[in-house]
C-alpha cells in the first residue's frame, strides 16, 4: 500500500498522506473549510458539523464531515456546493442563537452571508463543541469536567456542578474554549476557576507564583520528579 | 445435567427430549407475554394450576406459561392443544370450566370463542381466526410451542439442531454463503444484508471479535424484540452462535433494554441452561468453537440503539455515537472487529440454516425475503403482532389481519419506521411491504412498529409529538440535532399553538434537508423525516392549522372548543364530576352548558360522556 | 453504604465496562444514585468522577434526586399517544401539582413518562411500581390516585 493518496478538493488535484482527514489536506493546499470543534492536538470528533463538504466516492455522492473523514484513492471533495451551504448556515444560524457576541461565530456567519440567527434561546453562550472536556482528557490526562444531561440539555458541568475534585487548575481548558465561556482568573497568588479558588505556589526565590499548587503537584506525580522540584520559578532557576 | 461432548450427543439427546414428550397429553397454553402479564395472567396461571393440582389432573393435562402469541387485543389468551382451540378474554373464574368441559370433555365453550365480527361467526381453533389466517409465523409460532424457561421445550421442537448441524459438517465460510445466498436483511432497520456484515467482521484484522445482539428496541409502538425475547430466549441465542462460529467470535453481548425485566429474566436463565448443557462457553459440543455471551442492561437512551452509541454504552460511557466511515465490522466495540445484528434478524437465523436458503428464498419479494414481525397498533381493532410475508399489502395487514379501524372511523395514515420513518395515506394502501417499496414512500420499514392513525389523529401533532422524542433522545453531540430538532420543534409547537406563521412550512422543509444532511448518525439523519414526510402528504392540514387557526382533527388544544349538543345530551350529569375547572352547569334530566371561559380543553367530559354529546370543533 | 456498593461493582469483578448496570443496581438498592454513592461506584470501579456523573446524568433511568414511594411511570409510546396520553399527562401535573420526571414534596409520588413500554394494545399504560394499568382515562387516573393516596396515608 503506497502512503499517498490522490484526491480532488474543489476539482484541484492533491496528493495526500493516507489515513490524515479531508479537512488535513484542505488545509495543506490553503483551501478554506470553516470549522469549530476541531483542533490539530486532540482527536478527531465531528461535532459541530460546521465543517461538512460534499464527496463522489464509487459513484455515490453525500455530505460528510471534513474533520474526520479520510482522504481516499480517487476521493472527490467539494467544499462550496449548496447543500453544504445549507448545512454551514443552518448550523451556524443555531449557534449564534447559543452565543451572540462570539467574535469568532460572527465571522463564520459573515463568510456564509449569515446576517442574523432566526432563533432565540436563553443560553448562557457555551456552544459545546466539547474541546476543553477533550483537552482536559486527551492532552491534561485528568478528566475533571464532562458533559451533564443529554440532548438539547446538554452542559458542560463539573461533577455536581461543584468544585472539582480532579481539576489541577492548569486552565487549559478556557484556553481552547473558541467562544471565551469558560472564566478564569488569577489575582493575589490565586487562580480562579470553575467557580473554585485554587492556591499557587510561590517560588522560594523571588516570591513569584509560578502555577497552581494542585497543577505542579500534578506534574510532579506523573512525571515523576522530586518534591522539591517546582520550589524554585524558570526564571531564577 | 450433562455437558455434551459432541455433536452426535446432542442429536441423541435431543431425541430422547423429544421421545420424552407425550404428544397425546393437553396443554393449556396460556400466553404470559408481557401484554397478557399486564391484563393479570399470572392470576390466571396460578388458578389453572392449582385447579389441576386439586382435582389431582397433573398425569391428563399440563398448563404452560408461553411467550407471547400475538394477538394482545384479546388477552388473556388460553390455547388448548391438540386442537388448537383459541379461548380469549379468559378469567380466573374461567378455569375450572375449561378444565371440565374442554380438556376432560371435549366440548369448546361459546362464550369465551373469538366471534368474527363481520360474519358473527364463532371461531374455535387459532388458525381459523381472522387475525391469524394471513399470517405466516415462523417465528412468532414458536412462542406459543414452548415454555421460554424450559431449554428441553426448546429442544423438542429442533431447537439448537440448526447449531448441532453447522458444527458437525459445514464450514464457517458456507454458512455465511448460505445467509448470503437467504437474503436476509437486518430487521433492525436498514436493511442491511446479514450475510454481508458477517462477511466483512470475518474477513476484518483483529482479535478479538465480538457478536452483538441489540435487543435495544426503543422505537415508540414496536415490542416484536421483546416478545421473541421473553418468549423464546433460545432461538436468539442459537442464532448468534450459529454468527459466531461463522464469524470466528469468542464473545458476544446482548445489549438489552432495562425496561424489559422479563426479557432480561428469560435470557439470562437461557444462557445459563445452555452453558449447562455446553450449548454456550468453552468447547461448544466438544469442537473447537468457544463462544460466551454477557448481557449488558441499558440505561434508557433511545440512541444507544444506534451501533456506535451501543458499544460507547457497553464500554461504560455515555451513549454518544461517533462517525460511521469506519464501519462496525472493523472496528467496532472496543474498536474490535464487530457484528451486530438485532433481535429478530438473530432469530431468523436458525431458520435459514434448518430450512435452507432455498425455502427461505422462497418466502417475500424480489429484494426482501422471509418474514417481518410488525406491531400493529393505534387505531386498529385487533392489536398485536403480526408476522407475516414480504410482500403483504399496508392494506392485508391492516384492514384483514387488523380488522380494521375502530368506532368506524375513517383510516388517515399508517405509521412505519418509528421516529425516524414516516407516515403513508390511504392512496399507497395497496403497496407492498417491504424495505424498498416503504423507503420509495418516504417512510421506512425500521423495526416493525406500525401505527394506525383515523380521522381524530392530528399529522401535525404527530410531527410535533416525534420531534418531542428524538429531542428528548438526541445524545447532543452535534449541532444539528441537538439544535436543530429543537427548533423544529419550537416551530411546530407553535403551529399547533395558532400560532403559525406564513412561510413556516418552508421554513421546516429548509431546516428538515439541512439537519438530514448534517447530522452525525442516524438518529440526527432521519428526524425530520415525520415532518418531512406528514408535509409531503398532508400539508392541507399544515396549512390548515398555520391559515385558517383550525385543527381538522380536533387535537390540538389551543384551537378546538368543545361544545354540548343540544340535541343529544339528555342531562346525565356525568361529565359534571371529572370537569377540574367546573366548566359545565345545568339540572340533572337538563341539557347542560359549556363556559368556555372556564373550559380548559382536557377532554374529561368528552371521554366520559356516554352519548356523543360533547362535541369538539 | 460502603459494602453495598463495594459487592454490586465486585459482582461485575469491577469491570468498568458495566458502570451503567453498576448504576441500575445501585438505583434499585438506594432508590436514587445519592452523591456518596457516585463517588463510591467511582473509587471502586477506578472511573474518574466527570465519568461516572456524565453517564448518571445521560441515561433517563437515573436519578439524582430521591424518588417518590409510588413511581408512576406513564408511556409515551406512540400508541398511547394517539389514545389519548397527552390529556393525561396535563391531568396529573395538575392534580399533583408537579410537572414531568419530579416528586411530590411529601415524597410519595413521582410521575414520569416514558417510552414505549411495549404494551401497545392496553394503552394508554401507566406502570406503578412494576404494576401495570391498561386503558387509562382521566377518570382511572383519578381513581387510581386516590387508591393510591389511601394506601399511602396508611
Amino acid at each position: 500500500m503506497s502512503d499517498k493518496v490522490n484526491l480532488t478538493i474543489d476539482g484541484r488535484k492533491l496528493e495526500a498522506p493516507a489515513g490524515s482527514t479531508i479537512l488535513q489536506a484542505a488545509k495543506d493546499a490553503n483551501i478554506y473549510i470553516p470549522h469549530l470543534c476541531h483542533n490539530d492536538e486532540l482527536k478527531p470528533y465531528g461535532a459541530c458539523r460546521l465543517c461538512v463538504v460534499e464527496i463522489t466516492h464509487r459513484n455515490r455522492t453525500r455530505i460528510v464531515a471534513s474533520c474526520i473523514y479520510e482522504v481516499a484513492e480517487g476521493l472527490e471533495v467539494q467544499t462550496v456546493t449548496e447543500r453544504v451551504l445549507n448545512v454551514r448556515k443552518l448550523v451556524i444560524e443555531l449557534l449564534l442563537s447559543r452565543n451572540k457576541k462570539s467574535q469568532v461565530l460572527q465571522d463564520i456567519a459573515q463568510k456564509l452571508e449569515v446576517e442574523k440567527s432566526r432563533f432565540e434561546l436563553d443560553i448562557k453562550g457555551c456552544i459545546l463543541c466539547g474541546m476543553c472536556i477533550r483537552t482536559c482528557k486527551e492532552v491534561v490526562g485528568v478528566n475533571a469536567i464532562g458533559y451533564k444531561s443529554r440532548g438539547f440539555t446538554r452542559e458542560v458541568a463539573t461533577p455536581f456542578d461543584e468544585t472539582p475534585p480532579d481539576c489541577i487548575a492548569c486552565g487549559s481548558c478556557a484556553y481552547v474554549c473558541p467562544v471565551d465561556f469558560i472564566q478564569y482568573s488569577e489575582k493575589n497568588g490565586v487562580r480562579t476557576i470553575w467557580n473554585t479558588e485554587f492556591p499557587m505556589q510561590k517560588c522560594t526565590k523571588c516570591g513569584r507564583h509560578i502555577a497552581p499548587v494542585k497543577q505542579l503537584d500534578h506534574f510532579k506525580e506523573t512525571l515523576n520528579l522530586p518534591e522539591d522540584h517546582f520550589d524554585i520559578c524558570l526564571h531564577c532557576r | 445435567m450433562k455437558k455434551l461432548t459432541t455433536p452426535q450427543d446432542f442429536f441423541d439427546y435431543q431425541s430422547e427430549v423429544k421421545k420424552s414428550v407425550d404428544p397425546k397429553k393437553t396443554q393449556i397454553i396460556i400466553c404470559a407475554g408481557s401484554g397478557c402479564l399486564a391484563y393479570g395472567t399470572q392470576k390466571l396461571i396460578d388458578g389453572f394450576k392449582a385447579e389441576i393440582e386439586q382435582q389431582n389432573l397433573q398425569d391428563v393435562m399440563d398448563v404452560r406459561a408461553s411467550g407471547c402469541h400475538g394477538f394482545c387485543e384479546r388477552g388473556p389468551i388460553v390455547l388448548i392443544s391438540p386442537g388448537n382451540i383459541f379461548y380469549q378474554k379468559v378469567g380466573l373464574k374461567d378455569a375450572p370450566e375449561i378444565i371440565e368441559k374442554t380438556v376432560l370433555n371435549g366440548e369448546t365453550i361459546e362464550r369465551l370463542l373469538y366471534k368474527d365480527p363481520q360474519t358473527g361467526e364463532k371461531i374455535i381453533r387459532e388458525h381459523d381466526v381472522g387475525f391469524y389466517k394471513k399470517q405466516q409465523r415462523f417465528i412468532l409460532g414458536q412462542n406459543s410451542q414452548i415454555n421460554p424457561t424450559s431449554i428441553n421445550d426448546y429442544l423438542a421442537i429442533g431447537g439448537y439442531g440448526a447449531l448441532a448441524k453447522v458444527l458437525s459438517e459445514t464450514k464457517p465460510q458456507e454458512v455465511i454463503d448460505e445467509i448470503i445466498e437467504a437474503n436476509l436483511r437486518g430487521r433492525g432497520g436498514g436493511g442491511f444484508p446479514a450475510g454481508w456484515k458477517w462477511d466483512s467482521t470475518r474477513k476484518a484484522v483483529g482479535d478479538p471479535k465480538y457478536v452483538i445482539c441489540n435487543a435495544d428496541e426503543g422505537d415508540p409502538g414496536a415490542y416484536m424484540d421483546r416478545s421473541i425475547l421473553e418468549g423464546n430466549p433460545h432461538t436468539v441465542l442459537e442464532g448468534m452462535l450459529i454468527g459466531a462460529y461463522a464469524i470466528g467470535s469468542s464473545e458476544g453481548y446482548i445489549y438489552v433494554r432495562n425496561e424489559y425485566p422479563l426479557a432480561v429474566t428469560n435470557i439470562t436463565l437461557a444462557i445459563e441452561q445452555a452453558r449447562e448443557l455446553g450449548l454456550i462457553g468453552k468447547n461448544i459440543m466438544g469442537t473447537d468453537f468457544s463462544f460466551d455471551i454477557q448481557i449488558n442492561r441499558g440505561g434508557g437512551a433511545f440512541v444507544c440503539g444506534e451501533s456506535s452509541a451501543l458499544f460507547a454504552s457497553i464500554e461504560g460511557r455515555a451513549g454518544e455515537p461517533r462517525a460511521k466511515y469506519v464501519h462496525a465490522t472493523d472496528r467496532g466495540l472496543y474498536d474490535k472487529p464487530t457484528c451486530l445484528n438485532n433481535v429478530e434478524t438473530w432469530a431468523n437465523v436458525p431458520l435459514v440454516i434448518s430450512k435452507g436458503a432455498k425455502w427461505y428464498q422462497s418466502i417475500g419479494t424480489e429484494n426482501s425475503k422471509g418474514t417481518k414481525i410488525f406491531a400493529l397498533v393505534g387505531k386498529i381493532n385487533n392489536t398485536g403482532l403480526v408476522e407475516v410475508p414480504m410482500g403483504i399489502t399496508l392494506r392485508e395487514i391492516i384492514f384483514e389481519i387488523g380488522g380494521g379501524i375502530p368506532k368506524g372511523r375513517k383510516f388517515k395514515a399508517v405509521q412505519t419506521g418509528g421516529p425516524s420513518g414516516g407516515c403513508i395515506p390511504e392512496e399507497y394502501l395497496d403497496s407492498p411491504v417491504d424495505f424498498d417499496e416503504l423507503t420509495k414512500l418516504g417512510s421506512m420499514m425500521g423495526s416493525g412498529g406500525m401505527i394506525v392513525m383515523d380521522e381524530r389523529t392530528c399529522m401535525v401533532d404527530i410531527a410535533r409529538y416525534f420531534l418531542q422524542f428524538l429531542e428528548d433522545e438526541s445524545c447532543g453531540k452535534c449541532t444539528p440535532c441537538r439544535e436543530g430538532v429543537h427548533q423544529m420543534r419550537v416551530i411546530l409547537d407553535r403551529i399547533c399553538e395558532g400560532n403559525g406563521q406564513e412561510g413556516d412550512i418552508e421554513t421546516l422543509e429548509w431546516m428538515g434537508q439541512a439537519i438530514a444532511d448534517g447530522s452525525l448518525c442516524a438518529l440526527g439523519g432521519s428526524a425530520p423525516a415525520p415532518v418531512l414526510s406528514t408535509i409531503r402528504y398532508f400539508r392541507d392540514e399544515y396549512e390548515a392549522h398555520i391559515k385558517d387557526k383550525k385543527c381538522p382533527a380536533g387535537v390540538c388544544k389551543a384551537l378546538i372548543t368543545y361544545k354540548i349538543d343540544s340535541e343529544t345530551c339528555n342531562g346525565c350529569h356525568l361529565c359534571f364530576k371529572p370537569c377540574p375547572t367546573d366548566a359545565i352547569a345545568g339540572e340533572k334530566k337538563k341539557l347542560h352548558t359549556l363556559d368556555q371561559d372556564k373550559c380548559i380543553q382536557c377532554g374529561a367530559c368528552y371521554e366520559v360522556c356516554k352519548f356523543d354529546a360533547v362535541i369538539v370543533e | 453504604m460502603e459494602n453495598t456498593i463495594k459487592a454490586i461493582v465486585e459482582k461485575y469483578d469491577s469491570n468498568k465496562g458495566f458502570l451503567v448496570p453498576v448504576l441500575q443496581d445501585v438505583q434499585k438498592e438506594l432508590n436514587y444514585l445519592p452523591r456518596e454513592a457516585l463517588d463510591l461506584v467511582s473509587k471502586f470501579l477506578k472511573v474518574s468522577i466527570s465519568q461516572v456523573f456524565e453517564v448518571a446524568t445521560f441515561y433517563k433511568a437515573f436519578s439524582l434526586e430521591p424518588r417518590g414511594k409510588y413511581q408512576m411511570a406513564l408511556c409515551q409510546g406512540t400508541a398511547c399517544h394517539v389514545r389519548g396520553v397527552p390529556l393525561i399527562v396535563d391531568h396529573i401535573e395538575r392534580t399533583l401539582e408537579i410537572k414531568d420526571g419530579e416528586t411530590t414534596e411529601d415524597l410519595m409520588y413521582t410521575f414520569e413518562t416514558v417510552n414505549c413500554l411495549g404494551a401497545c394494545a392496553l394503552g394508554p399504560v401507566m406502570v406503578v411500581n412494576e404494576e401495570y394499568h391498561g386503558k387509562m382515562t382521566i377518570a382511572k387516573t383519578d381513581k387510581l390516585l386516590k387508591k393510591l393516596g389511601k394506601e399511602g396515608n396508611a
